[in-house]
């Protein structure tokens, strides 16, 4: 049986539909009503608030904390300015990759790690001769995701006031220590919806003040609950990956062909290879230099052809309304050449959308290939379009006012896309 | 003499346990003429469900099922005959400073009990279990084939062989360290490479002790692990189950289809001996004194019953008795079956059942393990033993009145050779019993007052009743130097005997002891293959 959050108290008295799921063993909502799509929306036009606590947290203090996650990480963490977030994976001794996360750096000696899985103790099993501390906060962290449009109004209206105007111009991936109704709480400009957002970290014992504290700013602004299939939703339009849905990390892997080098899942760009050395690091440079195997793409498919296949039964067409997951084929004229993992049809971009893995060959963007698609029992083909990621990218993500206006419904963080 | 001129058998089966059926079912599935004499009043041999208490039905002695090949239940048809399984849910270990581990299936679950001893371990410990799932993988084909051969020149047994070596050469390094540790080292230290805790470790390295005569510190126990690894239920891998009825039902299921495919089978025919003139054996006397012919006789008995017992040493070569009597059986444990007026309430986990669903680990740290094993390498029962403990009419209805239970408990360590001998069990059985109670009542404290009835069996017991070698319940230790092609003795491990017309099919050939049917199947198998039947 999975174990209730810190915030399940006033989940729990939301959660109408009853539709649990376990997230790392702790009770998560899948969807709060019948269905997800009215979080969904405010996600996306006014502000959502989800419960992420079962990230698994690791805090690092000591002179040499840097040095440890650089050390373990794929980033040279020793050039991460206070108050500056990351985001980063780590692999084992031949370079595969474990899980990928985020590193906040709170303070000169002080970081915190986000996972998807726990990995405490191979951080700390490196921590050799080095001067840090490190402690598991997953149990002890309660982790609340606001994210939206309107996330910056609503996270700023719970702080106290001498933080707001920080808030406001909290630059994406940046980390503000700030204050919630007599409380310590950090806010980092991050989240997993590709959208502007913000994540808000404190003392369990503080969860419930926090979730009313947002609730209550939130109320002016459209703010509403969501649950993961709304978050799911979101995170196939923002083109990221999920450890364990669109790659096995190699701690998993029961086969060699299942473990993925960091630049096969399209996590290349966070690797810093040319420091000193690292967890991984010579089998990184190989798989940098020789050409790897696969690549993590985005696929658009076509709709037209999908209808027709569907007209052919007299059918309209039907799609899932949630995101989904699983090992789809995906061709080319010669063969299969991949699978796709994940997958959605965008409400936002009305378009019809799928993350997968294919030959390295065929991931240059605008490569034409095929996926496999059930229609009325059969199994058919239709086309694929490779195409960058994210595939849903509003301006506002990254957009930081530069004073701090009592109101944004000028700026772009009030437009759509 | 009595002769039963009667009927004609292509084979006659001796001893009706799981082994011997299996072996019967497939030689009648090809039409050959097979009868199984069995001593006892009823077949199964250590899978055996009875109802020795009325009402209650015990598994008498083996408790569990897994390893049974999936092959053998689809051939046989085993369902249609009434094979069924229901899953172990969880394994618990209660600790005397009244803290408790559960292992769940659910892997979240699970990490967070074993955090509560060592977050490391809980980390650590879904890597262990994809490791030795991995591990066993390499080794299965292993147990669904006849043990290699490596003297012999005959070029199937090098293909043999070399598909074993490419299998082992496939290995990936880091599989292969694991592996050579596996072969070599003891439970502990193998485990000691893995964990940290000691209430994690010591239940897990029980399952590399269960049946022989070693302690979790002994080097070899290894190995074990693994084999318990093996196990598979469904095609899930390392799942354990009980036997709907209790794992007599197993044998039952085996009975039934044997017949169904025209097997003759009787029971309270026990074997006095076998015909055996000029190096042959042409049939078997039983103990009334009926004479009972056929063209091959196959022994389902543990070879030193076999062949000291059943055929005469006279009859055999040297070389082959020297090699039989330095084989080990060296019975370790015994067996207290209960029957309960309620559930029994552990008093670290009251009001609550989910954690007795499974199997119960009496292994509170190595070092009460190895302090058992201490006890009984001097000739004595453990004073405070392992106990695998299970309640099977939690998840069976059959097996007890509503709202009765049955409580399983495997005991070890119970050697076979007592102080002041091994005659001397009957006298200490009741004692022994006792024991068992005392341990488990400092984790049930009314467990006494619910107790409606006790069989305890000693591993004297299991040898006068069972026939089962000083009451070895693997038909010989599963040791390394006892197993494959060494199993049980070198160049007899294909089920063949150096007595023409006399086979094996039982435990104490490849690949072993446990539910598992494939030396039967294998046996079996061989002697089509071969054109003796």
């Amino acid at each position: 049986m999975p174990v209730p959050s810190p915030f399940h108290p006033r989940t729990a008295d939301l959660c109408t539909s009853l539709a649990w799921k376990s997230w790392a063993g702790i009770f998560a909502v899948e969807h709060f009503g019948t269905c997800h799509e009215r979080e969904y929306y405010a996600l996306r036009h006014t502000a959502a608030m989800i419960d992420v606590t079962p990230l698994y947290k690791i805090d690092l203090t000591g002179p040499d904390a840097a040095k440890l996650l650089a050390r373990v990480t794929s980033r040279d963490i020793t050039k991460l300015d206070v108050g500056r977030c990351t985001y980063l994976c780590w692999c084992d001794d031949d370079g595969m990759l474990l899980d990928d996360g985020t590193v906040t750096r709170l303070d000169d000696e002080h970081f915190r790690l986000t996972a998807a899985e726990p990995y405490f103790h191979w951080f700390e099993s490196h921590a050799r001769g080095v001067d840090v501390e490190l402690s598991d906060t997953s149990a002890r962290i309660a982790s609340l995701a606001v994210q939206g449009p309107r996330s910056r109004e609503v996270v700023a209206a719970a702080l106290e006031p001498e933080f707001q105007s920080a808030l406001r111009t909290l630059p994406f991936f940046g980390a503000l220590a700030a204050r919630v109704r007599g409380f310590d709480c950090v806010v980092t400009r991050t989240g997993y919806t590709g959208d502007l957002g913000y994540e808000l970290w404190t003392a369990n014992e503080f969860a419930l003040e926090l979730w009313d504290a947002v609730d209550l700013a939130g109320f002016a602004h459209g703010l509403l609950p969501a649950g993961l299939s709304a978050l799911d939703v979101s995170r196939v339009e923002a083109g990221f990956i999920l450890a364990g849905v669109d790659y096995t990390s190699a701690r998993d892997a029961a086969i060699p062909a299942q473990k993925s080098s960091p630049y096969e899942v399209g996590l290349g760009w966070t690797v810093e290879l040319d420091r000193e050395d690292f967890i991984g690091r010579s089998g990184l440079a190989k798989s940098r230099s020789n050409p790897h195997r696969r690549a993590t793409v985005g696929l658009v498919l076509d709709w037209n052809e999908l209808e027709r296949l569907f007209e052919a039964e007299g059918l309209p067409p039907e799609l899932p309304s949630t995101a989904w997951r699983g090992g789809v084929p995906v061709y080319s004229a010669s063969g299969q050449v991949g699978r796709a993992t994940s997958g959605v049809w965008s409400p936002t971009l009305k378009q019809n959308l799928a993350i997968g893995m294919v030959g390295r060959s065929h991931a240059k963007v605008g490569t034409k290939l095929e996926m496999e698609v059930l229609v009325e029992y059969q199994r058919l083909r239709i086309s694929a379009t490779v195409s960058k990621r994210p595939f849903f990218d509003p301006p506002r993500k990254r957009f930081t006012p530069k004073n701090s206006p009592s109101s944004s419904h000028s700026s772009p963080s009030g437009e759509l896309v | 003499m009595k002769q039963s001129a009667s009927k004609s058998y292509d084979a006659i089966i001796v001893g009706g346990g799981h082994n011997g059926l299996v072996c019967a079912a497939y030689l009648a599935r090809a039409g050959r003429k097979v009868l199984v004499l069995e001593k006892r009043h009823l077949v199964g041999g250590a899978a055996v469900s009875e109802e020795i208490f009325p009402g209650f039905t015990y598994s008498v002695c083996s408790y569990v099922v897994s390893l049974l090949r999936p092959w053998i239940i689809r051939d046989l048809n085993l369902v249609e005959h009434g094979y069924q399984t229901i899953p172990l849910e969880c394994s618990f270990s209660p600790y005397p400073d009244g803290r408790s581990l559960c292992r769940w299936s659910d892997a979240d679950e699970t990490r967070r009990e074993i955090s509560r001893f060592s977050t490391r371990d809980a980390e650590i410990y879904g890597t262990y279990g994809a490791t030795m799932a991995r591990l066993a993988a390499f080794a299965k084909p292993i147990i669904d084939s006849p043990a290699p051969q490596p003297a012999s020149l005959d070029p199937r047994e090098l293909l043999q062989l070399f598909r074993l070596g490419k299998n082992l050469r496939d290995l990936p390094a880091d599989l292969l360290e694991q592996e050579l540790g596996l072969m070599t080292m003891s439970a502990v230290d193998f485990l000691d490479a893995w964990f940290e805790s000691d209430q994690l470790k010591a239940p897990m390295a029980c399952s590399g002790i269960i049946g022989t005569f070693q302690g979790v510190r002994s080097p070899g126990t290894a190995y074990v692990l693994l084999h318990h690894y093996m196990g598979e239920i469904d095609g899930a891998f390392r799942s354990w189950g009980f036997a709907r009825g209790g794992t007599g039902g197993v044998s039952n299921a085996i009975a039934s289809s044997a017949q169904a495919f025209g097997a003759e089978i009787r029971t309270s025919a026990g074997v006095d001996r076998m015909l055996v003139a000029n190096g042959k054996c042409g049939g078997v006397v039983l103990d009334s004194g009926e004479e009972i012919r056929a063209r091959t006789v196959i022994s389902g008995v543990d070879p030193r019953l076999t062949f000291m017992g059943l055929v005469g040493s006279e009859h055999l070569p040297d070389e082959f008795v020297k090699e039989l009597t330095r084989f080990r059986y060296r019975g370790s444990s015994g067996k207290v079956n209960l029957a309960l007026d309620r559930l029994p309430e552990f008093a670290c986990r009251p009001g609550s059942s989910a954690h007795l669903r499974g199997d119960i680990a009496i292994a509170p740290s190595i070092d009460y393990l190895e302090r058992a094993y201490d006890e009984a390498k001097y000739g004595k029962f453990s004073r405070r033993p392992y106990l695998n403990v299970v309640i099977p009419s939690l998840v069976d209805s059959t097996i007890a009145p509503p709202g009765k239970h049955v409580m399983s408990c495997f005991v070890q360590y119970a050697p076979y050779d007592l102080e002041g001998g091994a005659e001397r069990w009957p006298e200490q059985r009741e004692a022994f019993g006792d024991t068992v109670i005392d341990t488990l009542e400092e984790y049930i404290p009314d467990l006494r007052e619910i107790i409606l009835h006790r069989q305890v069996l000693t591993p004297w017991d299991l040898e006068q009743e069972f026939g089962l070698t000083e009451g070895n319940i693997f038909h010989g230790e599963l040791s390394l130097e006892q197993l494959a092609f060494l199993r049980p003795v070198s160049g007899w491990a294909h089920y063949k005997t150096p007595i023409n017309n006399l086979w094996m099919c039982a435990s104490g050939t490849h690949p072993g002891g446990g539910i598992m049917g494939a030396p039967g199947a294998l046996a079996a198998k061989a002697m089509l293959k071969s054109g003796a039947l």
